[in-house]
């Protein structure tokens, strides 16, 4: 598999968001607008190629039975780097997604892609793949963040497409993020089989 | 390289040995980092004060004092003009609806709110977050100009005359609730400032705060 069908991959036949369905935690909680969604994928995406590269640069200096808790400490020690990074030089940033960044430990996509690619491949091909899943996911998340905003507040990335008192706040809260996931999860898998 | 196998030894060296690289690079990190985030949070509050005490020409950051009113402590900064108070900044907080929510309130010398800040809070995103604004000029629930010493703030379903952030309305008292004990903060020290007593509230007119603070909780 050339490394752009691998990049492919991650964007549309294994989208992690539409078609294997992982991470929907952060999935429904932060994307109560188009920015947070996307801050929240790109936060995912770097941790992700970061922990893909070194995971698949050190698979033959773990042992399988304790491969679980290395991939663990990898994903986690990436994850605080970020949070510090974050803290210290985007505090602006940090302000808005400082809540989310945590929750990316404890993402099923990271370890998934550790179990299924980067323990398998090389570390280029794993960076192709981190890449991959990482935009699949950031798109997912924006697009899921702006039907949430446009049709909960009337706005997408802060922009006024009609009036707020108009949108219907349920789009904002929890159910809506269900709603909202289920019907692109259909549009999208509708698409890809067409 | 062939993959190492799973005996005891080498799973006890692999994990050994990959938690102190991971340790040592999070310390090393940290190191890095410690300078930027204290420079970062320093310069967020001193920004935040400026906002909600504008024209002053000291250094509130400095000018700063600590009281604790019912157990729950305040940090009171004080901003001069050529040596005369021109206001407060108070950082109070209070239980929002997902942890707690931390304010800076801006008062003039009459007790009125001059602006606010949010600093921090864990609430819902697109929801109770919305209180960074909601409470400004110009925004649904403006509280910019009122003195809680004359009327407590209180959200309109609760009879007071602010109106709640939409669908948030644990939000809205607990930002309400900070924002009158923290003028309940603030008053307790200027009395005893004005008393010519030591800044520090001494224990002797801590109950009294306490009582007030209580009260503006009931109401």
């Amino acid at each position: 598999m050339s490394n752009l069908k691998v990049l492919i991959n991650g964007i549309v036949n294994e989208n992690p968001t539409f078609v294997l369905l992982l991470g929907m935690c952060p999935t429904l909680g932060t994307t109560s607008s188009a920015e947070n969604g996307m801050g929240m994928g790109l936060a995912t995406m770097f941790v992700l190629i970061c922990s893909n590269v070194v995971i698949s640069a050190i698979k033959n200096l773990v042992p399988d039975m304790v491969r679980i808790p290395i991939f663990v400490v990898v994903i986690a020690s990436f994850v605080t780097i970020l949070d510090m990074l974050m803290q210290a030089y985007v505090p602006d940033l940090y302000k808005t997604l400082g809540l989310f960044i945590p929750l990316i430990v404890v993402n099923c996509i990271l370890l998934g892609r550790a179990e299924a690619f980067a323990c398998k491949n090389s570390p280029v091909a794993s960076f192709f793949d981190g890449l991959g899943i990482g935009l699949g996911f950031t798109i997912a998340l924006t697009l899921l963040g702006a039907v949430r905003e446009l049709l909960g507040t009337g706005k997408v990335f802060g922009l006024e497409i009609y009036p707020e008192q108009y949108g219907m706040l349920t789009f904002v809260l929890a159910p809506g993020a269900f709603i909202a996931l289920g019907f692109l999860i259909a549009i999208v898998n509708r698409l890809r089989k067409a | 390289m062939k993959k190492l196998e799973s005996s005891l030894k080498n799973m006890l060296l692999s994990l050994t040995g990959f938690a102190v690289v991971a340790g040592v690079l999070l310390g090393l990190v940290n190191g890095v980092t410690a300078d930027p985030i204290a420079q970062a949070k320093a310069a967020a509050l001193g920004n935040a004060i400026a906002v909600v005490v504008p024209g002053f020409d000291n250094n509130p950051a400095e000018a700063s004092d600590t009281v604790e009113v019912n157990g729950a402590s305040y940090i009171i900064y004080k901003a001069t003009k050529g040596g005369q108070p021109v206001g407060v900044a108070v950082q109070s907080s209070a239980n929002g609806f997902g942890g707690a929510l931390t304010v800076l309130v801006g008062f003039d010398n009459e007790g009125n709110i001059i602006d606010y800040s949010l600093l921090g809070h864990t609430e819902t995103p697109g929801l109770g977050s919305k209180a960074d604004v909601w409470f400004k000029k110009g925004g649904k629930g403006d509280i910019i100009g009122k003195n809680p010493g004359e009327k407590p703030l209180t959200v309109s379903k609760d009879g007071g005359d602010i109106d709640a952030i939409t669908a948030s309305t644990i939000t809205s008292r607990a930002f309400l609730l900070a924002v009158n004990n923290a003028y309940a903060a603030y008053k307790g020290q200027q009395v005893d400032g004005a008393s010519g007593a030591s800044q520090q509230a001494s224990p002797a007119e801590a109950p009294a705060a306490a009582e007030e603070n209580e009260n503006v909780g009931k109401e």
